[in-house]
């Protein structure tokens, strides 16, 4: 299993990356190389020419810019789990990445390249759903911004020009005493997940929902948010009858079938997912409101 | 027109020079370009751990890299592990002790991960092992061999350096 | 003689160079000049192929060879690979040539060779071969593959069927007929694999002026493979030298004859030089022998006591495309059944299937798990039916030890008739019981479906044949430097037979066991050989080599004697002296007797001796050894998503006498994962085509460290009286009850639903249909 042969290339500045992809057909980005270097080793992709992203400078870090945090296309998955600044403001980021992989593989890692990949049960695709985050993107024509909706337009392919290139991932934390979780049904730990639940809340001081957010992962190409569910939360108090009403509703999303796994499944486990999730979402919020 | 790049590398200490085609992995290189069998082979896509090795002191899989990736990065594989008179490292030591290895395949990934974790902390819980040698696949022993020999090593380890 | 090293647990000699990085398996071989290969495969499960074009290939920089099947040597054209356990129920003996010519029967079956500078250009120039292919319906399943409206695995085949045979024992018609009840039920075990670590490998070379061949090869018997790449190289003797160097796990598939093996050899005659050939992971799902894949249909009559009465049914085994294990492994399964149970009749007709995938041959287990998983099924159901604890159900059915040596009534697969040489069953359940606390698991089980939680336990029973013939042989010999050396066919991939052999060659010659080498699995060094599967070493290597370093004792004995003039009664043998008892001075070095005993030139022999402090001895057991165990396994299940964790795991196992506990403890934990993957996670999925589906390590799920609980292993000890040290095996031990008992153990947990399971792997997502709504929980 050795990959076909390419040119390779690696460019230390963003604008020598998008000259490349610029002047270059058949050229795929390398970045932290989980994703891709397995299907090069198979050979179900075989570029002319690998770009690789790692020399590139100014393209990782995380970046605390008043209420958001600013993730470098390139900023290693294992950083961001190690980050105190990630830990203290967007624990459920942290939360999320524990199952992403494995340590060696979030040692290497990114999550631009998680994002670019847009597989339906990335666990950083759902982070950026639920948080409504927004992908800076660079090309010869400059620089854009695109919400994960207008980014990721079809299973596995996402809207970048074959010219442009991811920069930086940026999301807005909620306040400080939000409730969290996120929970993955997945067949061992590190495995892809059949079913991820992401779910942030806050509530007031008479324990009423504020607002709800909720993204469901691996029903589809890209992890759903409900607006109704969540438009339906508001306002509520968080009881068992109206957790469990989201989680039935959220249980009747359409969802997938494959080889190995049935839609039915699926949505079975978005449904009880959903309910753990906001349980535990709403057990933190209250712990952190009295803290 | 075959793609080669001129790379050096230090590998547990040494500096190395060759000349490689660009799509050449870091463990092939490791492997046939200098020598180092230790660092084995069992998947090529990412998934097993066998040929996990240290960059820059971070386990990565180095069937994962190309070798140009690794230039001018410090490696550190199995044959590193042990001191130069031969004296093997407290974790390969508590290996042996614990037949923590049968065919042994698996063993140098599983000793660069555990080498990484124990260099973060002396303390590891049973379940935090575990979690860590998740993504080192063992066929032979059940891990539970790994698990206590890991286990011997740290509190070795904790009484060498006088920690409590 | 002091047994000082047998039964210690003495560290491993393997261990430091594993260690440090110094192992030396296939591919860390460099030999000068090594070349290297790669195979074209079909993609298709069933095809005719029309024309193999390899002109670009062969036209490509760094490519020096390319062969398809018309390109072979003749001897390779006009048979196929030998079926090395032959057998009159098989009535279709398909077995693969070494590259397919006019038909190929399963995806990934090799049609073509590439040889090349570099396993990189030799891929490149794979990829380049055109093989013209028309694709045929192919068989993707046994049970349809049996129908006879059913597609032809082999084209001109008539039928899918290789073979038709049964087991008999007893009077099934009156052992039913009357009885106060009759179960019945469909049992599925779903292919997997072993999945070594190490992927085979092999490195030919051939000497033109000796004309023969090296092959260093990542195997499971080096021996045997010798064999059969002189028949189907047509040559003789030592013309063929193989070298199993360290092997990274085998668990049975590398034992086997692959088709790759005489292709990579004959490309290395023509080309004149070494000819390396790595099988990749992606080969390793497509290629490499699998295991399990059987349909059981089983009835089980007993009385109003629950005590069994008869067993009848059928078993459909998928071969797959060829039988290269003839039909060993369906017949291994089925004689398992009875077990550690009296079953006064038993009768199996077992269909051995063709169907357009990889063969399957034994895989740990053998066979053997399936056999034990639906016999306690069974057990299981009878325990239900009639409200009674599992436990004491078996315990009603127990073969007693008093009983031993007990036969079952029906043949092994070592020719001979099971016979059970000894072991107490009814004891190893009792201590597994206890050991995990089964008394007062009803209890526990209460208090946690208070909590909402919901635990179960299960047994799983199993008697296995060790220790299989014909021999495996070892030569004790003491070189001119005084230190000994052991050269035996036996050939390890983890089982640590460099340490135990040296264990036991230790103690008659009063060495530590530091001082004693074993040179393993090299065909130069000894002329006969087996080869390390179905847990056969300890009790087939092992005899021979206490038998010959008992012999190679005396002789240092006599000849010390003859030299220092004092009877060979007085003599003892301590750290590589021969000295006289109660006077140390007076001694003679083992280096002293190693040159006494090659003789002088032009002087005679004392009257009576050979030449050489050595001693060839093959141990040939009458018949296998029967080991046995009992397995408890307590899990929780995650109602709502089907997840399975096991809680605990008690493991009672006896191999007879024990060379190395923590070799033994180290076999166990290891099988017992094994099981674990096979009760929850293993499944090969092919796709109705015969298209494999799960072909990495993401689609086939190995258990991981995180997946393996703590298991709690107790040893029993009855010694096997069928070989001279006691010995039986234990490397699938871990194994073969696993499955059994975990499946018991979730269908315990969800009794209270109603839930029963016949079949493995359970998923998390079976669990939650077979639960229906219930699994809605309280998001009901």
């Amino acid at each position: 299993m050795k990959p076909a042969p390419f040119d390779y290339h690696d460019p230390t500045s963003v604008e020598e990356a998008i000259g490349l992809l610029a002047s270059h057909e058949n050229a795929q980005l390398l970045a932290g190389g989980q994703s891709l270097m397995p299907m090069m080793n198979f050979r179900m992709v075989a570029p002319d020419h690998l770009v690789d992203l790692n020399r590139v400078e100014g393209l990782a870090g995380i970046e605390v810019d008043g209420s958001t945090l600013r993730f470098g296309a390139m900023t290693r998955q294992r950083d961001i789990e190690l980050s105190p600044e990630v830990e203290r403001r967007c624990p459920v980021l942290r939360e999320a990445l524990r199952h992403v992989g494995h340590c060696q593989t979030r040692n290497r890692g990114t999550i631009g390249g998680s994002i670019c990949q847009l597989d339906p049960a990335a666990e950083l695709v759902n982070i950026t759903a639920l948080h409504d985050g927004t992908l800076q993107a660079e090309s010869p024509r400059g620089i854009r911004r695109l919400s994960l909706g207008e980014f990721a337009i079809g299973y596995m392919t996402h809207a970048l020009e074959p010219d442009e290139l991811l920069t930086a991932v940026t999301l807005t934390p909620w306040s400080q005493d939000h409730g969290y979780a996120f929970i993955e049904v997945s067949p061992r730990r590190g495995d892809f997940a059949v079913v991820a639940v992401g779910i942030l809340i806050e509530l007031d001081e008479n324990d009423v929902i504020r607002r709800a957010a909720i993204a469901v992962s691996c029903l589809g190409p890209v992890p759903i948010r409900s607006a109704v569910v969540e438009a339906a939360l508001a306002g509520e108090t968080p009881s068992h009858d109206v957790l469990r009403d989201a989680a039935i509703e959220i249980g009747k999303l359409e969802a997938v079938s494959d080889a190995h796994v049935t839609a039915a499944y699926r949505q079975h486990l978005a449904r009880v997912l959903t309910y753990r999730a906001f349980e535990c979402a709403v057990t933190r919020a209250r712990a952190r409101r009295t803290a | 027109m075959t793609d080669l790049r001129h790379i050096s590398v230090r590998v547990n200490g040494i500096a190395y020079t060759c000349t490689v085609e660009t799509r050449l992995t870091l463990a092939d290189m490791l492997r046939h370009e200098l020598g180092l069998t230790g660092t084995h082979i069992g998947c090529e896509h990412g998934v097993c751990g066998a040929c996990t090795v240290l960059l820059n002191g971070r386990s990565a899989r180095s069937c994962l890299m190309l070798a140009v990736q690794a230039d001018g990065f410090e490696i550190a594989t199995v044959e590193g592990l042990a001191q130069s008179n031969g004296m093997l490292s407290a974790l390969q030591q508590a290996f042996l002790e614990s037949h923590a290895l049968q065919c042994g395949f698996c063993t140098p990934g599983m000793l660069m991960t555990l080498t990484e974790l124990l260099a973060e902390t002396l303390e590891p819980g049973e379940a935090e092992i575990r979690e860590r040698i998740s993504g080192n696949i063992c066929r032979c022993t059940g891990y539970q061999a790994i698990v206590a020999a890991t286990l011997l090593a740290a509190e070795r380890l904790r009484q060498r350096t006088g920690a409590v | 003689m002091a047994a000082k090293w047998f039964g210690a647990p003495a560290r491993r000699k393997e261990d430091p160079a594993l260690l440090t990085g110094k192992g030396r398996f296939v591919d860390d071989i460099r030999l000068p000049g090594t070349l290297h290969a790669a195979f074209v495969r079909s993609p298709h499960a069933h095809a005719r192929i029309r024309a193999v074009d390899a002109t670009v290939a062969r036209g490509t920089a760094g490519v020096h060879l390319v062969l398809g099947f018309a390109d072979l040597p003749e001897s390779l054209r006009k048979a196929a690979l030998p079926l090395l356990v032959p057998h009159p129920a098989i009535t279709q003996p398909f077995m693969p040539f070494a590259l397919a010519g006019s038909e190929a029967c399963y995806a990934g079956e090799p049609v073509a060779v590439v040889v090349a500078d570099n396993r990189y250009i030799a891929e490149d120039a794979a990829s380049a071969v055109t093989v013209d292919y028309e694709p045929l319906p192919a068989v993707s399943d046994c049970l349809t593959a049996i129908e006879p409206t059913s597609a032809l695995t082999h084209a001109d085949a008539p039928s899918n069927v290789a073979a038709n045979f049964s087991l008999n024992h007893g009077d099934s018609g009156a052992a039913f007929t009357g009885a106060a009840h009759v179960f019945a039920d469909r049992f599925h075990i779903h292919r997997g694999g072993a999945f070594f670590m190490e992927c085979r490998g092999i490195i030919a070379t051939h000497d033109a002026a000796l004309d023969a061949f090296t092959i260093y090869l990542s195997s499971q018997g080096s021996h045997r493979i010798k064999r059969a790449m002189l028949d189907v190289l047509d040559l003789h003797d030592n013309q063929v030298r193989v070298i199993t160097p360290d092997v990274g796990g085998g668990f049975g598939p590398k034992a086997a004859l692959y088709p790759e093996y005489p292709s990579v050899a004959a490309c290395a005659k023509l080309l004149g030089r070494p000819v390396k050939w790595i099988e990749d992971r992606y080969e390793n799902f497509i290629a490499t022998h699998q295991e399990r894949d059987q349909w059981w249909d089983l009835e089980i009559a007993v009385d109003a006591d629950a005590r069994i009465r008869g067993i009848r049914g059928r078993l459909v085994h998928d071969s797959g495309a060829f039988v290269p294990w003839g039909v060993v492994l369906p017949w291994i399964a089925a004689s398992t059944v009875p077990g550690p149970y009296v079953v006064p009749s038993y009768n199996i007709d077992i269909v051995v299937a063709l169907t357009n995938k990889i063969s399957t041959t034994p895989v740990r287990g053998a066979g053997r798990p399936q056999g034990v998983f639906v016999m306690e099924r069974l057990m299981d159901r009878v325990a239900r039916e009639l409200a009674l604890d599992p436990a004491e159900v078996r315990r009603r059915n127990f073969i007693k030890p008093e009983q031993m040596p007990y036969p079952v009534g029906i043949m092994f697969r070592d020719g001979r008739p099971v016979t059970y040489d000894s072991g107490d069953y009814p004891a190893s359940q009792d201590k597994a019981l206890e050991a995990a606390d089964y008394a007062s698991f009803a209890a526990r089980q209460a208090t946690a479906r208070r909590e909402g939680r919901y635990i179960g336990i299960g047994i799983g029973n199993a008697v296995e044949g060790t220790g299989l013939g014909p021999y495996e042989g070892a030569t004790v010999r003491v070189s001119e430097t005084g230190k000994v050396i052991v050269y035996t066919g036996a050939t390890p991939q983890g089982q640590s037979h460099k340490t135990t052999l040296a264990q036991i060659a230790a103690d008659p010659l009063g060495l530590s066991y530091e001082d004693v080498t074993v040179a393993t699995a090299d065909t130069a060094d000894i002329a006969f050989g087996m080869g390390s599967f179905a847990a056969r070493t300890a009790v087939n290597a092992g005899s021979s080599v206490h038998l010959a370093a008992v012999e190679v004792a005396e002789k240092i004995k006599r000849i010390a004697a003859d030299m220092l003039e004092v009877s060979a009664g007085d003599l003892e043998l301590r750290d590589g002296f021969a000295e006289v008892r109660g006077v140390p001075g007076l001694r003679k070095s083992f280096r002293e007797i190693s040159a006494k005993s090659v003789g002088m030139p032009g002087f005679s022999m004392a009257a009576g001796a050979t030449p050489g402090l050595e001693n060839t001895s093959y141990f040939t057991p009458e018949q296998s050894t029967y080991a046995n165990g009992t397995h408890l396994a307590e899990v929780e299940i995650d109602i709502e998503t089907g997840q399975v964790k096991i809680l605990r795991y008690t493991v009672v196992h006896d191999c007879g006498r024990v060379i190395n506990p923590m070799v033994v403890e180290g076999q166990v934990v290891g099988g017992v994962a094994h099981g674990i993957g096979n009760a929850l996670l293993e499944r090969i999925v092919y796709d109705n085509s015969a298209q494999p589906l799960s072909v990495n390590f993401g689609e086939y799920l190995l258990p991981l460290a995180t997946d393996v609980p703590h298991v709690d292993l107790h040893h029993m000890q009855t010694p096997s009286p069928l070989n001279p040290l006691g010995l039986k095996g234990a490397g699938e031990g871990g194994t073969i009850p696993a499955i059994a008992a975990i499946v018991a153990a979730v269908e315990n947990a969800l009794s209270s639903f109603g839930v029963t399971i016949s079949e493995a792997p359970i998923s998390a997502q079976r669990i939650v249909e077979l639960l229906g709504a219930e699994a809605l929980g309280r998001t009901r």
